[in-house]
C-alpha cells in the first residue's frame, strides 16, 4: 500500500481541487438583495469544510476500490461520526454533507460482501430464480396493501393526500414507460399530454356541465389524438432529435396554454372543477340543487377524507388499468413490435414491420393514459394552470421510469415511492429534492443503466419457465 | 429452367461523386441459390440495400415476379418485406439481442399475427381466433429452432448466443416472415468449418425444401462453388461475369479481379 | 426604416449571444454525437460567476470599463471550463458505449442537478447586477423614432467576432484543432493514430464551456439580471440555432445564432411578444423533422 498511498493521495487531492474551483463563486460567494442591490457573504469556511470531506471521501472510495477494506471503513466512520457529531459545523447542510460522504465510503466498501452474499442467495433450493420470485409476491404484496390502506388508522388526509400523489405518478410512469421503457423512444414532452386531459376535463366540466366520468375517455382519446398528430411526422426522427422535439412540443402546448387567455384564461388557470361523483352523489359537506352527497346516500356523518379516500381508489383503479393494459399488450404482436424496434429499428423494416405505425401506437397509447391521469389531476385539484405542466414535470416521470428500470412495472413504483414519496415525507429536504433527482438520474445510468429492477420476463415462451433468470442485455 | 424471380436491370447507386453500383443487370431464379461474389468494395452490399429498400437506387428497375409484379425501387423498406416478401439477414447481424430467441422468430412473424390480433383488439380481448394464430406462430418457430439446432435455448436473450448460432437465427428469423427471396449477406463469415459444412446444408435444404430463391453474398468461395446455381461477378461496382460457378471459377476476367493485375490491388 | 433598423442591431446583439452558446453544442455533437442538454447550464453558471466577478471587481475599486470586463470574462471562461471538464468526465465519459439515449438521460439530470444547486446556493429570487458599459449613440432619426447604439452592443459583437474567429483558427490550424477533426471523423481511427482521445473530447467540453461563460457574461451585462433558470430558454434557442445552422458546423452555429437573433427579435417586434419563444420552439420542431441536416450540415449516410 506504500507507493499506492501516495497516488491515492494525489487523486483524492485533485478531486478535492475540482470540487474547490467548481464552487469557488457559486458556494464561496453568496449575494443576497439589500433593498437597493445586490451584496455578498463569504462561505468560504464552508467551502473548506466541504472540500476537506471530499478529499477523504474520496481517499476513501479508491481505498475501498482496490480492497482496503478497514482503513476505508476507518475512514468512513470517521467521517460518519464527523458528519453526526454535536461539534458544531457552520451548517446543519455541513452536517448531512459529510455524514453522507462518510456513508458512501462504507456503502463502497461493503457493497462487494453485500454483492456475494446476494449472488449466493440468488437461487432458492428449487432453481427459482430469488429476484423473480421476489417481484412477483412484492407486486401482490404491493397490490394488497395499496387496497386495504385506506381502511386503516394509517389514513389520516395527510397520508392519503401523499398516496394519491404517489399513485398519479405511478400511473404517469407507467404510461410513460410504454413509449420509453417498451418501444425506446425518449418522450421529453409527456407532460403536454398530461396537460391535455387535465384542461379537456376542466374546461368541458366547466363549460358544458360534463360529468368525470363521461369525459374521462374523451380526455383519453383527445390527448391520444394529440399524440397522433405531434408523433406523425416527428417519429422518424433519430432517439435523440426526437427527444428535443417532443421537449419543443411539451413547450409550445404549455406557451399556448399561458397565452391563449380565451380558450385557458391563461397564466390564471381554471378554478372550481367539479370533482368526480360516485352514482351521482357529490364528495362534500352539501350537494347542489338535484344531487345528494355521498354521506347522506350511505347514512353517515360526513367527512373530509371521504373525498380522498374516493380519490385514491379512483387513481388506484386506473393505475392498474394502465399496468393490466400494458403487461397485456406486451404479450400481444404489437408489444413485441415495439421492443424490437427499441432493440434494432433496421432489423424491424427488414422484417417489414412498418416502423412508424408502430412507434405511433406506442406514442399514442402512452398518450391516452396520460391523458387519462390529467382529467384525474385536474379533478382532485380543482384548479389547473400552465405552471403544473412544465418541462420539469416530464422529467420527473422520465426519472422514475428511468431509475425504475425501464420497461420494470415494479420498478416504477418502487422509484415513484422513492423520489416522489420520501422527500414529501421528510418536508425539510424539499429544497434539496431537485438535486437527489438530477444526481439520481447521473448515477444510475453510470452504475446501474437498467435501473432497479432489471429483470425483464419474456413475453412468450417455449419452455415452461423454470430456468435461470432472463437478463436484458442492453437496450441500445 | 423456371422464370426469374427478381430481375435487376441497370441498377445504379451513386453516393455523391462515388458510383458504388454502376449499371448492374442480372437475374434470380426460384428454386436456385444465385451468389453474387467480388472482392471488397465491389458493391455487392449496396445491391443487397437497393433490393432490401434500405437505398433508393440512382437508376435501374428491380422487379419481383410473382402473384404479382413489384417493382422494388418504388416501394418502402418495411412494404419489400411486408409485400414482396423479400426477407434479409445483415452482414453485422442484428438480432433483438434483450428479447429470447423465441421472440425473435415471434417478431418476424408480426403482419401474420397483426392480422389475427385484429390490429391488437381481438388480442386484447384474448379472442380464441388469436390465441390460434399464436400457437401456429409458436409452432412455426419450434420447427425453425429445430430446423437449426436450437430449441433448448429458446427462451434465453439472443444476444446471450453464441456467434454461429446467432447467424443461424438471423437466417430462421428471415425465414419466419415466409419469404419467396431470401438475400443472405456473408452468412459464413466469422463460421468454423463445421459451422459452415451445417450452414450449406441449412442453405440447401431452404432452396430445395421450402422451394424459395436465394440470393447470397460470400466471400468463402469453396461455400460459393459447393452450393451456388448461379454465380454473378461484381468490381468497382460493375458486373464482369455472370454464370455456373464452374465456369466463372475460369474467367479470365473474375481471375484478373481477385488476384489483381498489375495496378490492382493485389490483397482483395 | 428606423424602427427596422433598431431592431436588426438588437438581433444581431442577441444574436451574438446565441452563437456563442451554440458553438458548445455544435462542436460536442460532432466530436461525440451527443445533445449535451447541460450546456444551458453551464452558460447560466457562467452568467452566475460573471455576475459575482463584476460585484468583486466593484468591491476591489476596479469600477467599470475594459479592464473589469476582461478580467471577469477571463475569470469566468476559466471557472466555466471547469465545469465543463468535470461534467464531461463525471457524467458522460463512463457512458461511451452504454446504450444510445444514456448520454442524453444523464445530461438531463446534470441539467437538473446544475439549476437546482444554484438555486440552493443563491437563491430563486433574480439578480440584478452587470451594469458596467452605460451609454450609447443616436445612429440616426427617422419618423421620429431614434435608432440607438449602446457601447456594450458594440462590446458584444466585437469580443463575439474576435472570439469565432479566434475560434475556427484554432480548429483550421493548430494541433488541437486537428485532432477534434480527426476523432469528428472516426474516433478509432484516431486513437490508433496516437490522438489522445480522452484529452481531446475533454478539451471540446473545456472550450465549449468557456465560450458559454462569454455568452453568460455578456447576457448579464445585456439584460442586466440573471436567475438560476435562464439556462433552460437560453440552451434551447442556441440548441435551435445550432440545428437551424447544421448540427456539427462551426460556421452553422454562427449563422444560426444570428437567424434565431433575429425570429426572435423581429417577432416580438412585429407579431407579439408572448408567443417569441413559441416561434422558436416552432422553428426546433420544422427543422428537425424537414431539414435535420441544417442550413450548412452535411447529409448522414445510414450504415446497414
Amino acid at each position: 500500500m506504500g507507493p499506492r498511498l501516495q497516488h491515492y493521495l494525489k487523486d483524492a487531492g485533485l478531486t478535492a481541487l475540482v470540487a474547490a474551483g467548481l464552487a469557488f463563486f457559486i458556494v464561496g460567494f453568496r449575494t443576497y438583495d439589500i433593498g437597493k442591490g445586490l451584496t455578498f457573504d463569504y462561505q468560504f469556511v464552508d467551502l473548506g469544510i466541504a472540500v476537506v470531506a471530499i478529499f477523504f471521501g474520496r481517499l476513501g472510495l479508491s481505498l475501498a476500490a482496490d480492497g482496503h477494506d478497514w482503513p476505508a471503513l476507518v475512514l468512513g466512520a470517521a467521517l460518519g461520526a464527523v458528519g453526526a457529531s454535536p461539534i458544531k459545523l457552520p451548517s446543519t447542510f455541513l452536517h448531512w454533507f459529510v455524514g453522507l460522504a462518510g456513508l458512501l465510503v462504507v456503502l463502497r466498501t461493503i457493497w462487494p460482501w453485500a454483492n456475494r452474499g446476494l449472488a449466493a442467495a440468488r437461487h432458492s433450493p428449487r432453481g427459482v430464480p430469488v429476484g423473480q420470485a421476489i417481484a412477483k409476491w412484492l407486486g401482490a404484496g404491493l397490490l394488497a396493501v395499496a387496497v386495504v390502506m385506506p381502511m386503516t388508522p394509517l389514513a389520516d388526509q395527510k397520508t392519503m393526500d401523499l398516496a394519491v400523489l404517489i399513485l398519479t405518478y405511478v400511473m404517469l410512469g407507467w404510461g410513460l414507460n410504454i413509449v420509453v421503457g417498451l418501444a425506446g423512444l425518449l418522450d421529453l414532452g409527456y407532460v403536454a399530454f398530461y396537460a391535455v386531459g387535465a384542461y379537456s376535463y376542466a374546461l368541458l366540466s366547466t363549460q358544458f356541465g360534463m360529468s368525470f366520468w363521461s369525459v374521462l375517455p374523451l380526455a383519453g382519446m383527445m390527448a391520444a389524438s394529440f399524440g397522433l398528430l405531434l408523433g406523425f411526422p416527428v417519429l422518424r426522427l433519430r432517439g435523440d432529435y426526437l427527444a428535443i422535439v417532443t421537449l419543443g412540443f411539451g413547450e409550445i402546448i404549455r406557451l399556448v396554454l399561458l397565452n391563449w387567455v380565451d380558450l385557458s384564461n391563461g397564466p390564471a388557470g381554471i378554478g372550481s372543477i367539479p370533482g368526480p361523483t360516485l352514482f351521482g352523489a357529490v364528495f362534500a359537506e352539501t350537494a347542489p340543487e338535484g344531487s345528494q352527497t355521498f354521506a347522506e346516500m350511505m347514512g353517515i356523518p360526513f367527512s373530509g377524507n371521504q373525498r380522498l379516500i374516493f380519490l385514491y381508489y379512483i387513481i388506484l383503479a386506473l393505475a392498474l388499468v394502465t399496468n393490466f393494459f400494458t403487461q397485456r399488450i406486451r404479450r400481444l404482436p404489437v408489444g413485441r413490435a415495439w421492443e424490437a424496434l427499441r432493440e434494432d429499428e433496421t432489423a424491424c423494416k427488414a422484417l417489414g414491420i412498418n416502423p412508424t405505425n408502430t412507434k405511433l401506437t406506442a406514442f399514442a397509447v402512452g398518450a391516452m393514459f396520460a391523458g387519462f391521469a390529467g382529467s384525474f389531476f385536474a379533478a382532485k385539484q380543482r384548479f389547473i394552470s400552465p405552471e403544473s405542466f412544465t418541462f420539469i414535470e416530464s422529467a420527473i416521470i422520465l426519472a422514475i421510469v428511468v431509475l425504475g428500470g425501464m420497461g420494470s412495472q415494479i420498478g416504477v413504483v418502487l422509484a415513484a415511492v422513492l423520489l416522489i414519496g420520501l422527500p414529501e415525507w421528510f418536508r425539510d429536504l424539499g429544497a434539496y429534492r431537485m438535486v437527489a433527482f438530477g444526481l439520481a438520474m447521473v448515477l444510475i445510468m453510470v452504475f446501474r443503466p437498467r435501473g432497479l429492477i432489471a429483470h425483464r420476463e419474456p413475453s412468450v415462451r417455449l419452455h415452461p419457465a423454470r430456468r435461470a433468470p432472463v437478463h436484458r442485455k442492453g437496450l441500445a | 429452367m423456371s422464370a426469374p424471380l427478381i430481375e435487376v436491370e441497370h441498377l445504379t447507386m451513386r453516393f455523391g461523386g462515388l458510383i458504388a453500383v454502376d449499371d448492374v443487370t442480372f437475374s434470380a431464379r426460384p428454386r436456385e441459390i444465385t451468389a453474387i461474389i467480388g472482392p471488397n468494395g465491389a458493391g455487392k452490399t449496396t445491391v443487397f440495400n437497393c433490393i432490401t429498400g434500405f437505398y433508393k437506387p440512382t437508376a435501374g428497375r428491380l422487379t419481383l415476379r410473382a402473384d404479382r409484379e413489384y417493382l422494388l425501387e418504388r416501394m418502402l423498406g418495411h412494404e419489400i418485406g411486408q409485400k414482396a416478401k423479400v426477407a434479409r439477414t445483415f452482414q453485422n447481424i442484428r438480432l433483438f439481442p434483450g428479447m429470447t430467441v423465441l421472440e425473435n422468430l415471434m417478431v418476424a412473424q408480426h403482419n401474420k399475427l397483426m392480422l389475427a390480433s385484429g390490429m391488437t383488439v381481438f388480442g386484447l380481448f384474448g379472442l380464441k381466433s388469436y390465441r390460434d394464430a399464436e400457437t401456429a406462430a409458436i409452432e412455426v418457430a419450434r420447427r425453425w429452432l429445430e430446423r437449426i439446432n436450437l430449441v433448448a435455448d429458446a427462451d434465453r436473450p439472443a444476444g446471450e448466443l453464441p456467434y454461429g448460432a446467432q447467424r443461424r437465427l438471423e437466417i430462421a428469423r428471415a425465414m419466419c416472415t415466409e419469404p419467396r427471396l431470401l438475400c443472405l449477406d456473408e452468412p459464413a463469415a466469422g463460421l468454423n468449418p463445421r459451422e459452415s459444412a451445417e450452414l450449406n446444408e441449412l442453405l440447401i435444404s431452404i432452396r430445395d425444401g421450402d422451394g424459395i430463391g436465394v440470393l447470397l453474398i460470400e466471400h468463402d468461395m469453396s461455400v460459393v462453388m459447393q452450393i451456388s446455381d448461379h454465380v454473378v461477378v461484381l468490381d468497382y461496382g460493375r458486373k464482369i461475369a455472370e454464370g455456373p460457378p464452374a465456369d466463372v471459377q475460369r474467367d479470365p476476367a473474375v481471375i484478373r479481379a481477385y488476384l489483381g493485375t498489375d495496378e490492382g490491388d493485389p490483397d482483395a | 426604416m428606423a424602427y427596422f433598423t433598431q431592431q436588426l442591431i438588437n438581433a444581431i446583439t442577441l444574436g451574438a449571444i446565441y452563437g456563442l452558446i451554440a458553438i458548445g453544442y455544435t462542436m460536442v455533437y460532432g466530436i461525440i454525437g451527443m445533445i449535451n442538454f447541460a450546456h444551458g447550464e453551464v452558460f447560466m453558471i457562467g452568467a452566475f460567476i460573471s455576475l459575482i466577478g463584476f460585484m468583486i471587481c466593484a468591491m476591489l475599486g476596479i469600477g467599470s470599463g475594459a479592464v473589469a470586463i476582461i478580467l471577469v470574462l477571463l475569470v469566468a471562461m476559466t471557472f466555466t471550463a471547469i465545469y465543463g471538464w468535470a461534467i464531461e468526465r463525471t457524467a458522460y465519459r463512463p457512458l461511451r458505449g452504454s446504450f444510445k439515449l444514456a448520454p442524453l438521460i444523464s445530461a438531463i439530470g446534470v441539467s437538473i442537478l446544475l439549476q437546482n444547486y444554484v438555486q440552493l446556493a443563491q437563491g430563486a429570487r433574480p439578480k440584478p447586477g452587470g451594469h458596467v458599459v452605460e451609454g450609447g449613440f443616436n445612429l440616426f432619426s427617422a419618423d421620429g423614432f431614434d435608432v440607438r447604439v449602446t457601447w456594450l452592443q458594440i462590446v458584444i459583437v466585437v469580443v463575439t467576432v474576435v472570439l469565432m474567429a479566434g475560434f475556427s483558427w484554432l480548429i483550421a490550424a493548430t494541433p488541437l484543432g486537428r485532432q477534434q477533426r480527426a476523432c469528428e471523423q472516426d474516433m478509432k481511427m484516431a486513437s490508433l493514430l496516437g490522438v489522445n482521445v480522452d484529452r481531446t473530447i475533454s478539451l471540446t467540453f473545456v472550450m465549449g464551456a468557456a465560450l458559454a461563460a462569454v455568452a453568460g457574461a455578456m447576457f448579464l451585462m445585456y439584460y442586466g439580471i440573471i436567475d438560476f433558470f435562464i439556462g433552460f430558454l437560453a440552451g434551447i434557442k442556441a440548441f435551435t440555432a445550432a440545428v437551424l445552422g447544421g448540427i456539427g458546423s462551426l460556421p452553422g452555429a454562427m449563422l444560426g445564432g444570428l437567424l434565431i437573433g433575429l425570429i426572435e427579435v423581429f417577432w416580438a417586434g412585429y407579431f407579439s411578444s408572448e408567443y417569441k419563444d413559441v416561434a422558436v420552439f416552432a422553428i426546433l420542431v420544422l427543422v428537425l423533422i424537414f431539414r435535420p441536416t441544417g442550413l450548412l450540415g452535411k447529409p448522414e449516410i445510414e450504415k446497414v
